[in-house]
């Protein structure tokens, strides 16, 4: 086999497997819009389930899964910046910063269902939360803390010695440097970065599973001591655990579009701010 | 004359590298020194020494003293971030940041509290004018400085470095990465600057050395080998290194 034929194959190959992967993202999506999109409506975004859940909507799933979802970003992100702030700004390269960077590394390997028993453990009985909002914020923030963490100390990497320096030579203050020239460049990459996690654990299921989330309420929450229904709960129940589940197929397809939308929907929202701040930075 | 700036026996290693030693040279005032040699000497590395820009690294040990007005900057009671603001710096490749062109010189301004926030705009232009910058960017203040062409953020970043009035600038090559036409104008600038400011510049153009500098140090493998008189160096060396470096036998 020559050389341009052994080409033409490889090449094509990668093409394959690529094609292969946008098709399996592809699928997933249309087969969720198809099945779910006819149960789309007003009511179902806007109503609580009725009938035993036969019948009516998910506000209420929708609602909780909002306000887990802000509880962890108000955990998480403050708690994440800061730690990768002094680790990439600040810590000096010794055992101490080594092995907190692979902790880090090992947490974000941890399986979900781990961090609900620890939530529970911790959050729930521990620190007597109860199984509420604020247990599962918790726990869900954990589980995105490694990926801001990380996602964050990459973005500060990025802004290049140069300006650093160029602070520091006009009698900055290692922290003014930090505050008034490094996090300014690295917000878009840290703000990505933290929305694409929180759009993570918006989908959770196993760590709220035991620390707060509800089968079936018919209060929205008051507070963030109160239970809650989540979207990706509502789904699992609606999918496996209800006692019509053919009835119920097309709602928990409805649940599930909703719940992608939502995921969607932030991910969009870390593009924009992406995009907008790149182009403000470079200038234009 | 007494030196504005002085260096007494500073060495200088990365981890178990020696790159400069015993480096002892005075800087007389509102001069400019030019420091020369071929690459890997130190000449940077010693100018960096002047502001204490190596206390970032935590490889670099120095030893030694350098004063300034006859105050020992690497004494332990000095204050680190102060010297700094007394000796400015300009960089090898232009850096702004990434804001708008008035917010990169009011930084150092704003950080070091030394214009009410009325006066800011004046410091601005009249550092903006002490670079030749004004004419080019009046209309433009609130753009990005990453929009300006590389030789006017070179410039920028002078301005930057002469708004909060330092005594010394240090400049590590500030032309190597720009046109003739820029290089031409940082040049100029430099030698109008230096009726106000004392300006130690390291440079790998031994043609831009001999056209600004008064005095002019050659260095070798992390020796100052040669310093005096800009003219009397380049035409009667007295060191064998530093006539085979002018007359282009290395380097």
């Amino acid at each position: 086999m020559n050389t341009k034929t052994s080409q033409f194959i490889g090449i094509n190959l990668l093409l394959l497997c690529s094609i292969l992967v946008i098709s399996f993202l592809g699928i997933i999506l249309w087969d969720i819009l198809i099945k779910g999109s006819p149960a789309l409506s007003t009511e179902f975004i806007s109503e609580y389930p009725q009938n035993g859940m036969t019948e009516g909507g998910i506000f209420p799933a929708i609602m909780g899964t909002v306000w887990v979802t802000l509880v962890t970003a108000l955990f998480a992100i403050p708690l994440g910046i800061a730690c990768a702030i002094y680790l990439s700004e600040y810590a000096e390269d010794n055992w101490v910063s080594r092995s907190i960077r692979a902790s880090i590394r090992n947490l974000a390997g941890v399986p979900s269902i781990i961090y609900g028993l620890f939530g529970v453990a911790i959050f729930v009985q521990g620190m007597g939360m109860g199984t509420s909002i604020l247990a599962s914020g918790f726990t869900l923030g954990l589980l995105t803390l490694p990926y801001i963490i990380t996602t964050t100390e990459e973005a500060l990497k990025t802004v290049p010695q140069s300006h650093r320096e160029g602070a520091f030579a006009l009698g900055a203050t290692h922290w003014e440097t930090v505050r008034s020239v490094v996090l300014p460049s690295a917000i878009p990459g840290m703000m990505t970065g933290a929305i694409l996690g929180l759009s993570r654990a918006a989908g959770e299921t196993a760590p709220i599973l035991f620390t707060g989330v509800a089968f079936y309420l018919r209060y929205l929450p008051a507070g963030v001591f109160d239970e809650f229904m989540a979207l990706p709960y509502h789904l699992y129940i609606l999918s496996t655990q209800h006692h019509a589940i053919e009835q119920v197929r097309p709602l928990a397809y409805g649940t599930a579009l909703v719940l992608i939308g939502l995921v969607c929907i932030l991910n969009i929202v870390a593009f924009v701010i992406r995009h907008r701040y790149r182009s403000l930075l470079k200038g234009h | 004359m007494k030196p504005k700036l002085e260096t007494r026996d500073i060495n200088l290693s990365f981890g178990s590298k020696h790159v400069l030693k015993d480096i002892n040279i005075q800087i007389p005032e509102k001069r400019i020194v030019a420091l020369i040699g071929p690459s890997g000497c130190g000449k940077s590395t010693l100018l960096r020494c002047m502001n204490r820009m190596h206390d970032l690294n935590p490889d670099a040990h120095v030893k030694g003293d350098i004063f300034l007005d006859g105050e020992n900057i690497y004494s332990s009671d000095y204050d680190v971030v102060g010297v700094r603001r007394k000796i400015g710096m300009v960089f090898q490749r232009p850096n702004p940041f990434p804001k708008s062109i008035f917010n990169n010189i009011a930084y150092g301004l704003r950080i070091n509290k030394l214009a009410e926030k009325k006066e800011i705009p004046n410091v601005v232009e009249e550092s903006l004018k002490g670079s030749y910058l004004w004419d080019e960017v009046k209309d433009s203040l609130d753009s990005s400085a990453l929009s300006l062409s590389g030789g006017q953020q070179q410039r920028l970043c002078i301005a930057r470095a002469i708004a909060i009035r330092p005594e010394v600038i240090l400049m590590d090559e500030p032309t190597s990465a720009l046109d003739p036409i820029s290089t031409g104008k940082v040049e100029e600038l430099m030698v109008e600057l230096k009726k106000e400011f004392t300006i130690v510049i390291v440079t790998h153009s031994m043609q831009q050395a001999r056209r600004i500098s008064d005095h002019v140090g050659f260095m070798y493998l992390g020796d100052l080998a040669e310093y005096g008189p800009t003219e009397r160096v380049f035409t009667n060396p007295q060191n064998e290194l530093t006539e085979k470096y002018i007359s282009g036998s290395f380097g």
